[in-house]
């Protein structure tokens, strides 16, 4: 693989992004990504589990998909970067265009699809290795293999997400001597390693503790600024503190969508009134 | 109410204790018999000697032999069957992965395979060995017991697999993984501690099976240099001593069982070791 010659190291609290090299800086702005869902349809033989979903997706925001459980937010998700592929039961249908490319034709490149989007699940799961290889892991398969680059980005990805402090002494050491916290925010270091300019986020922070959580949820603020969170969640707390944009859905539908402010403090439909009241 | 729910809870209570014990009581009832009926035949020359002229009609020297041709034969028979095995556990799993039909469909052949008596793959093997022009030797008592054990091996291979959960494999993925690079960089090291347990019982089962290498590997007082020769199995040697008519002979077969105990005894031990010790990178 050819050496960038850049240097790409996002200091968060700064917000800055330092770049040698200006064409890559434009390469980066031109594939930024705005992803636009179009008739999404995802059926099983009992029935339909998202049904039409037409949505765009803004870059550089948190954009929260909201739901009770089983409304088809976390099918959403992984039909971004077609994980619903593994499940043969799911027939899925419609347009995904990420950076003006439909992903569901056939023949795409899903490795490399998938590595513009970053995967966190509800519980972490790190990979069968050392601290220090979960992280190196992405890199590696992007065919990196100077030590010094992966070194280098194993620190500063551990850093970005508040854990460097607590793992330098023991990066070799396996994950499972890591808190579910930890283990969550190493898995967030790992997605960030290789790159990516969409976050996907399955109730991260569903399996964490309220430290934990506050933590992931303060970098999620600070990573929107270089990436495009979509994150799901049914805490209604957790939408209003993060989301820029939220997408209520309900039974595999699209109900309403739009600022938090807006649809959660005036929700129109009386599906949303009774969930914002009931919770289902 | 109350008071059948606690005569429920105790009759229950006893007949899960009386069915554990007595499995543990069986098993130390069988391993004293063996014990006891071999340890006066038991000896270093026993172990250490190959056999002297006679020695199945009470001649002197031991049962090397035997030792060394059922190692040579189950490690052959079990490096063939991981060969096989491994790939084929890993391609229903991670290959076959959206296609859960033919998946269970190969799973019900293998448990049928699993399931058929040993001496078929005996019969199975000498008919091959018929077919192919092969004698009786230590490769075709290989490729009979390798095709006895791969079953065993591929099914307790894909069991580990299961349980490796599917959000593991989707992580995998959505780093940009290929199958392959799923399969080899992150179930392979998820499952390694399950795989090496899964290695050692089917080793085990191997070194323990008589029927299938009674046609099919031959037998000699010899240590086998090269594949086409004929190889000494313990359990065999064990099955001529206990039909000789001598007694010093039959309780010499049950010093060979001692053995032979002691050796799947470590094998249990070691999977149980092995396996801690690799599973310390695996995600629980």
């Amino acid at each position: 693989m050819k050496q960038m010659a850049f240097t790409y190291q996002p200091n968060l609290l700064s917000e800055s992004v330092t770049m040698e090299n200006q064409t890559e800086v434009a390469e980066m702005k031109k594939d930024s990504p705005i992803i636009e869902i179009k008739n999404l349809n995802v059926k099983t033989s009992e029935g339909k589990i998202l049904k039409d979903i037409n949505l765009k997706i803004p870059k550089n925001k948190i954009v929260v998909l909201l739901g009770p459980s089983g409304c088809g937010k976390t099918t959403l998700l992984k039909s971004l970067n077609r994980l619903t592929d593994l499940y043969k039961e799911l027939k899925v249908s419609g347009q995904i265009i990420i950076d003006g490319q439909d992903i569901m034709k056939a023949g795409q490149n899903l490795a490399v699809m998938r590595q513009k989007m970053g995967l966190l699940s509800q519980r972490p799961f790190p990979l069968p290795a050392s601290i220090y290889k979960n992280v190196a892991y992405g890199l590696k398969l992007k065919g990196i293999r100077s030590k010094k680059l992966i070194s280098h980005s194993v620190e500063t990805n551990l850093k970005r997400v508040g854990l460097w402090n607590e793992v330098k002494d023991r990066l070799k050491s396996p994950v499972t001597s890591l808190s579910i916290g930890q283990q969550q925010r190493l898995c967030l270091a790992r997605g960030l390693a290789v790159k990516p300019a969409i976050i996907l986020a399955d109730e991260p922070t569903s399996a964490l503790d309220p430290i934990s959580t506050k933590i992931i949820e303060n970098l999620f603020k600070e990573l929107k600024q270089h990436y495009t969170i979509i994150l799901v969640t049914h805490v209604l707390r957790q939408a209003l503190r993060l989301a820029d944009h939220v997408v209520f859905m309900y039974y595999g539908e699209i109900i309403e969508q739009g600022h938090p402010d807006e649809i959660l403090k005036n929700p129109k439909t009386a599906i949303l009134k009774k969930y914002l009241v009931d919770g289902n | 109410m109350n008071r059948l729910k606690l005569i429920e809870e105790w009759i229950f209570k006893i007949i899960s204790f009386i069915a554990a014990y007595s499995v543990v009581l069986i098993l130390l009832y069988l391993l004293i018999v063996v014990f006891k009926k071999g340890i006066s035949a038991l000896s270093w020359e026993i172990v250490f000697s190959m056999p002297e002229g006679g020695y199945y009609f009470g001649g002197g020297g031991g049962i090397l032999n035997a030792i060394v041709g059922s190692f040579y034969l189950s490690i052959g028979a079990t490096v063939l069957a991981v060969i096989i095995g491994l790939p084929a556990a890993l391609f229903i799993n991670v290959q076959l992965i959206r296609l859960k039909r033919t998946q269970n469909t190969i799973r019900f052949f293998l448990d049928a395979l699993w399931g058929i008596p040993s001496i078929v793959y005996g019969a199975f093997g000498f008919a091959a060995m018929l077919f192919l022009g092969l004698n009786a030797s230590l490769l075709a008592g290989i490729i009979t017991v390798a095709l006895l054990i791969t079953p065993i091996l591929v099914r307790a291979f894909d069991e580990v697999l299961k349980t490796i959960p599917v959000e593991l494999q989707e992580a995998s993925f959505s780093l940009g993984s290929t199958r392959t690079e799923t399969a080899l960089k992150v179930l392979f090291k998820q499952g390694f501690a399950g795989f090496i347990t899964a290695l050692l019982l089917a080793f085990g089962r191997g070194i323990g099976d008589a029927a299938s290498v009674l046609f099919t590997a031959g037998f000699t007082d010899n240590i086998p240099v090269t594949f086409d020769e004929p190889v000494a199995t313990l359990p065999l040697s064990i099955f001529f001593q206990l039909s000789s008519p001598i007694e010093e002979v039959r309780q010499r077969a049950y010093a060979a069982a001692i053995v032979l105990t002691v050796i799947i005894l470590i094998i249990s031990v070691s999977a149980r070791l092995l396996s801690k010790r690799y599973s310390k990178n695996s995600i629980k």
